[in-house]
């Protein structure tokens, strides 16, 4: 009943001075809408991050050749040089339990023509596999399958951007392209996916039996992979599926473990993941911090407007004690002044934050994300802000001698 | 704790030696320390007892140590030393949120400056003590709208403090000051800064609360006009109560003095008064 008499004071006197009022609030209203703008945008480009890195394919475990002669172990992709080879991917797949595809890469990248149109193509010879491990499906047309690869076919199934490129309006499957001056025929189409985690455009793929890059694109007298992909079968089973690999490999390449050093390395798409993610966060949590400045500097605007808010109204304080106020009923007055401040500003700032966010994905190419959380944060931190910089004030109009602030003029 | 009600007809008893004096100050001092060695004494011992429904007048030059008094007797300030007993509690300790309770209460303050909340109308300024003392807002509202009655203010509720005379705005501190029904009123100069005519009017308004409702009303003043409204005069001088004169005294300085015009408003009794505090 007191309490509430006492909010009714606190907000009248708020209403009191309107102006002052609201501009005191803007401080907190620019504060907690930057910092939810801002924070939905970092969160915007996690969440497109993670999407994309899912459009990799999950659980995909990846095998490199590596220089074993350079010094600090640089990584060396060249053809000649690796070690890789597609019956290493194969004993992979037949051996590691966990795998459950697997597809070897040679890269084979090249002029693509049809017609009079050409274009530089990313090629990528591959097995039937291909499309599980990545987890890409097949638009229009088919894949290759197993036969194709053992009789190193010339098919080509391509990226919906070189269909877009090349084909100007023609149904690709069925037709012949040149590939490096080779007649091959297409026989599907690659499902659209966009950019990948790491920035590169996944639709100019193209790709082909691996057997058919070593032997008729690249002319390769020893058969060598770029790299290997394997798909797990879950998350978890990863870190045993690595081992397993690495283990096989060694044999398979006569390396002792401690003595030689290996000839390959494995990673996997969540290392990439995480550390994508941990920039992202890295990111959104400096633009967050940025944003709570201003809301620091509005609550230091609430103080000054409080302080003087107090010294102005020492007179009211002396009656009200006078009366029978006690000092903490003075206290909880004033510190519900600068609290109704915040959090009223606070709610103004979700809702202009809000709206502010909506536009920036309307109209521009940034996604946005406005989670629960950034805005409780928010909408918490401007409360505290209201109750650290109200305390002092009203500490301070609490502890005012009822005589002397009776006398004040 | 806030029992009785405002409109009710029973007048109190004025304390016949069956009650305990509505307040009752043994041997109280007063010091201030301004600095390491500076000490003023402010009052010198101080002992006194007012009985339920006195109306007693305070006088005394400033700096007499009447204000002081006034601030120990309304529970805005401790005493350094000597007991104080207020409505027979002792509240010469009492912690600070324990005297704003008190003050509450049992005392309401009438100042020279009014003192309203401004931009506030005359009923929520009455309203206020109430607030303090947890009333819920519809008693408050009638206890309130009661109070402005009394003082005859009750056409002017939802005026501000700006739209009234300074005669009706310290008619609205009186009827803020009797709204909790209070064990005394304490009148700091009520006065001071109204025209003769309107001072008058106004001590009308205490005598009525003081003959009518048996309030017990201690005003301090310079006025000796005002100061004749009192049944009792307690002189003030260097921290010290000089004269304690009755209502059978005040009487006899009166005649002494020829009082010829009728309700003797000249006070030239007073000036005696004075004289005596100055030598």
């Amino acid at each position: 009943m007191k309490s509430l008499a006492i909010l009714r004071i606190a907000f009248w006197a708020l209403g009191r001075n309107k102006m002052r009022s609201a501009l005191t609030m803007l401080g907190i209203i620019i504060g907690v809408s930057a910092v939810i703008a801002l924070v939905s945008i970092g969160q915007g480009a996690q969440s497109m991050i993670q999407q994309q890195l899912e459009s990799m394919g999950t659980n995909v475990l990846m095998v490199w050749p590596e220089d074993t002669r350079g010094s600090g172990g640089a990584r060396r992709n060249s053809d000649d040089e690796g070690t890789l080879t597609a019956q290493d991917v194969i004993a992979i797949r037949s051996e590691v339990p966990l795998v459950t595809a697997a597809s070897p890469i040679v890269n084979a990248n090249g002029q693509l023509i049809f017609g009079n149109r050409n274009t530089y193509a990313r090629v990528q010879g591959t097995s039937e596999e291909y499309p599980l491990v990545r987890d890409w499906e097949i638009a229009h047309g088919e894949f290759f399958t197993a036969d194709d690869v053992a009789a190193a076919a010339r098919v080509l199934v391509i990226g919906q951007e070189i269909v877009d490129e090349v084909f100007d309006g023609v149904d690709p499957v069925g037709q012949t392209v040149r590939l490096r001056n080779l007649p091959f025929r297409v026989i599907g189409v690659l499902a659209s996916r966009g950019q990948s985690g790491m920035g590169q455009n996944q639709d100019d793929t193209v790709v082909t039996p691996y057997t058919t890059a070593q032997k008729k694109l690249l002319g390769q007298a020893l058969p060598r992979v770029n790299q290997a992909m394997m798909k797990v079968v879950s998350q978890d089973a990863m870190p045993f599926a690595e081992s397993q690999t690495i283990n096989l490999i060694r044999q398979r390449h006569n390396i002792v473990p401690g003595m030689d050093p290996d000839d390959f390395a494995v990673g996997n798409m969540s290392e990439v993941a995480d550390a994508a993610q941990e920039t992202t966060f890295i990111m959104t949590l400096l633009l967050g911090s940025i944003a709570a400045i201003s809301l620091v500097v509005g609550g230091i605007g609430i103080m000054n407007i409080m302080l003087v808010s107090v010294t102005e109204r020492t007179r009211e304080i002396g009656i009200r004690m006078a009366v029978g106020s006690r000092p903490g009923y003075i206290r909880l007055q004033f510190l519900s002044e600068s609290i109704m401040l915040s959090l009223a500003g606070g709610l103004i700032g979700v809702v202009i934050g809000g709206g502010a966010s909506t536009l920036i994905s309307q109209f521009s190419t940034m996604s946005t994300v406005v989670s629960a959380g950034s805005v409780l944060l928010s909408f918490g931190f401007a409360a505290a802000v209201g109750i650290f910089f109200g305390y002092y004030p009203a500490h301070k109009a609490a502890g005012l001698d009822p005589i002397d602030a009776l006398r004040y003029e | 704790m806030i029992g009785a009600t405002l409109a009710g007809p029973e007048v109190r008893s004025t304390g016949e030696g069956d009650r305990a004096p509505v307040i009752q100050l043994d041997d109280v001092h007063k010091t201030y320390y301004m600095g390491a060695d500076i000490q003023v004494h402010a009052l010198r011992g101080i002992s006194v007892q007012v009985e339920q429904g006195e109306f007693v007048a305070i006088m005394g030059r400033s700096g007499s140590g009447k204000s002081t008094m006034m601030n120990i007797v309304g529970c805005l300030d401790h005493p350094t030393k000597g007991r104080y007993l207020l409505d027979g509690v002792d509240v010469s300790t009492a912690p600070k949120a324990e005297l704003a309770d008190i003050r509450n209460r049992k005392v309401g303050f009438v100042f020279q400056s009014f003192n309203l909340v401004s931009r506030t109308s005359a009923i929520e300024n009455v309203e206020l003590p109430l607030i303090y003392a947890g009333v819920g807002s519809r008693e408050r509202r009638r206890r309130a709208e009661e109070a402005l009655e009394i003082v005859n203010l009750a056409d002017k509720m939802k005026n501000m403090p700006n739209q009234l005379s300074g005669g009706q705005q310290q008619r609205v501190a009186i009827a803020r000051a009797l709204v909790n029904d209070p064990a005394i009123i304490l009148a700091d100069e009520p006065t001071g800064a109204l025209d003769t005519r309107t001072a008058i009017e106004l001590m009308g308004v205490f005598q009525d609360l003081n003959r009518e409702r048996g309030m017990t009303i201690i005003i301090v003043t310079h006025e000796p006009d005002i100061a004749e409204f009192g049944k009792r005069v307690l002189l003030f001088g260097d921290g010290r109560i000089r004269k304690d004169y009755d209502q059978r005294q005040l009487e006899v300085l009166r005649k002494e003095h020829h009082m010829s015009e009728l309700g003797g408003s000249a006070g030239s009794w007073m000036d005696d008064v004075h004289e005596e505090d100055a030598q």
